[in-house]
């Protein structure tokens, strides 16, 4: 007999990716896609129920199907449709613990997958630079999502102590970046100008939507061998960027703003709905977080296919070309450093002449330096050959010859 | 290649005076918009603690290598006491009312030492909250002083400074000048004790004087939420005028590296050995200290 898996927020772009792909896995019978509203995008085999996991309801959803594995995805920072945040905690917190009820009592229920966030962690000027999975939060989360996640999580625990035959996996998911996100970061970076914390330049990290998806997979199953997967996992791509290269990347301007106007900012940005910018997000964005994914790596042996800065590229490719693109910006550059690279073409290639006829430059040289592209790297080879020979003489040159 | 190279030498030491000169000259402004370019399109790379070498390597130590080398005149002892690779922990005493002495250890460790080794300093909290200070200091390689991030970055082979006095060293009157302070909890000694790495004691002399602090309006510090507002001879009787620290001239002495790779992995548990090697370090360094100030012949030359 095949696994059932029981997979909640199906109407979410992560939810129906997963289940769209989870189907395709060996050894899964049928998949059961959950959610409280009908999904706009295609399940493909899976058997949709509508049902609202802060209802009783979804304990006979489990009992009907005789559902053996639990992926809880319905952990999350927005609304899907209309409804405020008042919605979303409801949704997060209540339904998270009518589905954990719903688990304890069934007697099939052998594994769970929550989603959760690394913002649990919060961020503060006193927190070490990296965090652990076991690194107490100096400061918890004081609302937000943060909040429903730390909740969320320690609903989990209290599970997993009360049956402790059933596998539990928490993923704790940096900020989720990829072609189609949905989080209040993706929200904040498609901005055309990003308000910044004046004087703080967060580090982030992020991990990428198929990336998110191959390690539910890994967690959804047996573990391979010689891995681990259950216990509470920080998930992020490698390496960390900084918010100023993030903008510079997208090429969106910034404009630094003093902490209470970025506050004031934010709340007014709520106001109109134009983006969730919760307190939480604006100390992310102050403090910037990273976690250690030595677990992710070790214990439960996945290895994200995306980097951070790669995560990032691909979500700036689907973005497209902000106000400052990057290329142009360098572009830019680069006609600054036409006359110098050329003055220093001249002059290295011709030796001989005098220092007034450095700037002189003709016209054939100028073609094959613009030709170079990043002309201000290229300094001809012989000359930087000549340069390096020449290098250890340098100290004994007499002064007047400088 | 080699032959080429000679002979590309020899081209180069023909050609006269004023191309050989104006040649650097140019290579620097190709270089600098090189670098520009990377700066303002985001292609330059941080580690996980912030860390933009290129950065550091770039600007911020250029910014502080002529009040280094010109201002405070550093005078660099003992530098090979460092280890070329591998982690090592530096401890080093604290004074001088702004912590422009971990600043120029830094660049002292940087520029003498063969191996142009990285250090990466452990900074009070009070860093990380302040604004443009806490970016610029990530940027600069510092972080947080907790076992955490030590232990981390000690791991990662990086050679780590700290500064154990903590404000009680940095903010001590002028009176109690190159007396040092007590040695935090001994954490910096369990933590190189669980990373294996040696400690080093450094004694840093000169830094004392640059700002004489003569008083400490607790008031005031309490109003900004500060550990201690300084009141010295020209601060802040002349405003800005008055922060321009005083030429003193400085010497950095490290000394001989206490092995810690010799102890069974439960010592660092052992409260008793971590305070005798505490003790240890802060002899040495005392005494190095006593030593210097007795060849010092004046405190501004």
């Amino acid at each position: 007999m095949g696994k059932v898996v029981l997979v909640t927020g199906a109407a979410r772009q992560l939810g129906g990716r997963f289940v769209r792909r989870v189907q395709r896995d060996s050894g899964v019978d049928r998949v059961i896609a959950v959610d409280a509203v009908p999904p706009g995008h295609d399940l493909g085999d899976a058997e949709f129920v509508l049902a609202d996991i802060r209802q009783p309801a979804i304990a006979r959803v489990l009992a009907e199907h005789s559902v053996d594995t639990v992926v809880h995805l319905d952990v999350s920072g927005k609304a899907l449709g209309a409804g405020g945040r008042t919605a979303v905690k409801e949704n997060n917190v209540i339904g998270t613990m009518q589905l954990l009820g719903a688990c304890q009592k069934s007697p099939t229920v052998q594994r769970l997958v929550i989603k959760s966030s690394t913002s649990v962690y919060g961020s503060a000027p006193r927190d070490p630079a990296v965090f652990t999975e076991t690194t107490p939060p100096k400061s918890l989360p004081s609302g937000g999502f943060a909040k429903d996640a730390v909740e969320v999580e320690g609903y989990v625990r209290g599970f997993a102590r009360r049956r402790p035959d059933v596998a539990v996996c928490v993923l704790r998911f940096a900020n989720i970046l990829g072609p189609d996100p949905d989080s209040p970061l993706a929200d904040y970076l498609a901005l055309p100008v990003l308000p910044t914390v004046f004087g703080y330049d967060p580090r982030l990290q992020f991990v990428h939507e198929d990336d998110v998806i191959d390690v539910i997979g890994i967690a959804s199953h047996e573990p391979r061998r010689g891995t681990l997967n259950s216990g509470t996992f920080n998930i992020a791509g490698d390496g960390v960027l900084l918010l100023s290269q993030c903008s510079r990347r997208l090429g969106r301007p910034t404009v630094p703003l003093l902490l209470p106007a970025v506050t004031w900012v934010g709340s007014a940005l709520r106001t109109i709905g134009m983006t969730d910018f919760s307190p939480e997000q604006i100390r992310l964005l102050t403090h910037g977080r990273v976690v250690s994914t030595v677990q992710m790596r070790e214990t439960l042996g996945f290895h994200p296919r995306f980097s951070t800065a790669e995560t990032f590229a691909a979500y700036a490719d689907s973005r497209g070309p902000g106000l400052l693109p990057p290329e142009r910006v360098g572009r830019a550059v680069d006609r600054l450093a036409g006359p110098a690279s050329r003055a220093g073409h001249i002059q290295l290639t011709s030796p001989g002449r005098g220092a007034h006829r450095r700037w002189r430059t003709p016209r054939s040289f100028r073609s094959t330096t613009t030709a170079r592209g990043r002309g201000a790297r290229s300094v001809p080879h012989g000359a930087g050959r000549g340069r390096a020979a020449a290098g250890p003489r340098d100290p004994r040159r007499p002064v007047g010859r400088l | 290649m080699g032959a080429e190279g000679a002979g590309e030498a020899a081209a180069e030491e023909q050609e006269p005076q004023e191309a050989a000169g104006s040649g650097g000259w140019e290579r620097r402004i190709a270089g600098g918009l090189a670098f520009l370019r990377r700066r303002v399109t985001g292609d330059y790379e941080v580690d996980e603690f912030g860390y933009d070498e290129e950065l550091t390597d770039q600007v911020l130590m250029s910014v502080l290598r002529p009040l280094a080398d010109k201002y405070f005149r550093v005078e660099v002892k003992g530098v090979e006491n460092i280890p070329s690779e591998g982690g090592a922990l530096i401890v080093a005493n604290h004074s001088g009312t702004l912590p422009l002495d971990g600043l120029m250890l830094q660049v002292a460790v940087h520029d003498h030492h063969p191996a142009n080794r990285h250090l990466r300093l452990l900074a009070a909290d009070l860093v990380f909250m302040l604004p443009v200070v806490n970016e610029l200091a990530r940027k600069a390689g510092h972080t947080l002083a907790c076992a955490d991030d030590a232990q981390r970055l000690l791991e990662g082979g990086e050679v780590v400074g700290v500064m154990p006095e903590g404000f009680k060293g940095i903010g001590k009157p002028f009176g109690e000048r190159y007396k040092l302070q007590r040695f935090g909890r001994g954490g910096f000694v369990s933590t190189a004790l669980c990373a294996g790495v040696p400690i080093v004691p450094c004694s840093i002399v000169g830094a004392e004087e640059i700002y004489p602090m003569i008083g400490n309006s607790k008031t005031l510090a309490r109003v900004l939420g500060i550990p201690y507002f300084p009141i010295t001879p020209t601060f802040p009787w002349l405003g800005p005028l008055g922060a321009v620290p005083l030429p003193t001239k400085w010497t950095i002495q490290f000394g001989e590296p206490i092995p810690t790779d010799g102890y069974p992995p439960e010592a660092a548990e052992d409260p008793m050995l971590m305070f005798n090697l505490t003790d240890q370090v802060r002899e040495q360094i005392q005494h190095t200290l006593y030593k210097l100030l007795v060849q010092r012949r004046s405190v501004f030359f």
